[in-house]
């Protein structure tokens, strides 16, 4: 199977703080990847070097083939770990920015996603919670139809139903063409919709592998091997 | 559902859809739901899923149909044999938890038998 992402011994410094410590990883095209990691594990920062925020101290970072750059931009669609879209804007207007900026923008598939999310177009973007912020969120991200989604803490801080509704969007636009890297320390939430996972630990990749391999090897779901190797 | 005990995911999909044999909720030649389907519900990855199913066609309880989808076996030994085994299962999983209580053979039929009278009240 191809490699979507190929990541070849990245280290990143922050003057002496080693963010990323020489990471070697690939990520098969077609699957749902979780990097797992408490915070200040070097998730984020690993996410702002492949969708071209931060440049890495060393080593390179390859998405389709390519190094990171003005192509790898236009085929990764991403979801950061704040609020993107200013206060004043309407859903509407959101929207529309996503629509003029992102050629592969799909207005059906957003539609589509901001019904099953029970958002009104009209509303405002400083009048919603912290839930409904996400949620419209990830609509945008998921509207285009990318080769590669990145999420960052798709459910962090949301309550349940949000998280459900999420978590359901989530698997209802996943297909095996597109790939997906996603963050998160709320290990039990997830899991069960990751294929394979990535231990990140003080900017080491700890232990990596197939989530159900994992299962199977350990004894134990993947919550718990994550509870087994943080809490060391 | 919840997937909390120690087993792998597709593990745990196969003997929810085998208990459903059994009981009668799927019967022979009614479609499993799909792959997208079951994984909404589940909220499991497709591909997890899909190997729940593969396995248990592997085990002859299902079979695919091209193009229409998975469905339980018309077999009707099988489901028989499926409860046999799943019955010798749990009683393998009792035995072995009550021997680490210290009890003996002849106070575990006491206590069976105790039971049974019991639930027949």
């Amino acid at each position: 199977m191809k490699n979507i992402v190929e990541i070849k011994d990245l280290t990143k410094k922050y003057f002496n703080k080693k963010a990323l410590d020489n990471i070697t990883l690939n990520i098969e095209e077609g699957k749902v990847v979780g990097i797992l990691g408490p915070n200040g594990s070097g998730k984020t920062t690993l996410i702002k070097i492949l969708t071209g925020l931060l440049r890495q101290t060393s080593g390179e970072a390859f998405i389709d083939e390519q190094k990171v750059g003005v192509y790898t931009k236009s085929i990764v669609s991403y979801l950061p770990d704040r609020n993107f879209l200013y206060k004043w804007m309407t859903i509407e207007d959101a929207f529309n920015l996503f629509k003029d900026f992102y050629s592969d923008f799909d207005e059906n598939k957003f539609e589509e996603i901001l019904n099953f999310m029970e958002l009104e177009k009209s509303v405002k973007i400083e009048t919603l919670s912290k839930g409904m912020h996400e949620k419209l969120n990830l609509t945008l991200v998921l509207s285009r139809n990318a080769k590669l989604y990145i999420l960052d803490e798709p459910i962090a801080g949301v309550d349940p139903v949000a998280r459900d509704q999420i978590l359901d969007a989530i698997i209802n636009n996943y297909n095996d063409k597109s790939s997906m890297l996603i963050t998160t320390h709320l290990v039990r939430d997830m899991e069960n919709m990751l294929e394979d996972v990535v231990f990140l630990k003080d900017g080491n990749i700890v232990l990596t592998g197939n989530a159900e391999s994992l299962r199977e090897e350990k004894g134990k779901q993947i919550d718990d091997i994550y509870k087994e190797v943080f809490s060391q | 559902m919840e997937f909390n005990n120690n087993l792998p995911i597709y593990i745990q999909i196969m003997n929810l859809i085998k208990s459903k044999m059994v009981l009668g909720e799927f019967n022979g030649g009614d479609k499993l739901p799909s792959v997208r389907e079951f994984s909404k519900e589940l909220k499991v990855n497709p591909n997890t899923i899909q190997r729940g199913y593969q396995e248990l066609e592997r085990e002859g309880l299902v079979f695919t149909q091209r193009g229409m989808g998975t469905f339980v076996t018309q077999d009707v030994d099988a489901i028989k044999n499926l409860k046999k085994k799943m019955a010798d299962e749990l009683i393998d999983g009792f035995f072995k938890e009550i021997k680490k209580l210290g009890i003996e053979i002849d106070e575990i039929k006491k206590i069976i038998s105790e039971r049974i009278e019991e639930d027949k009240e």
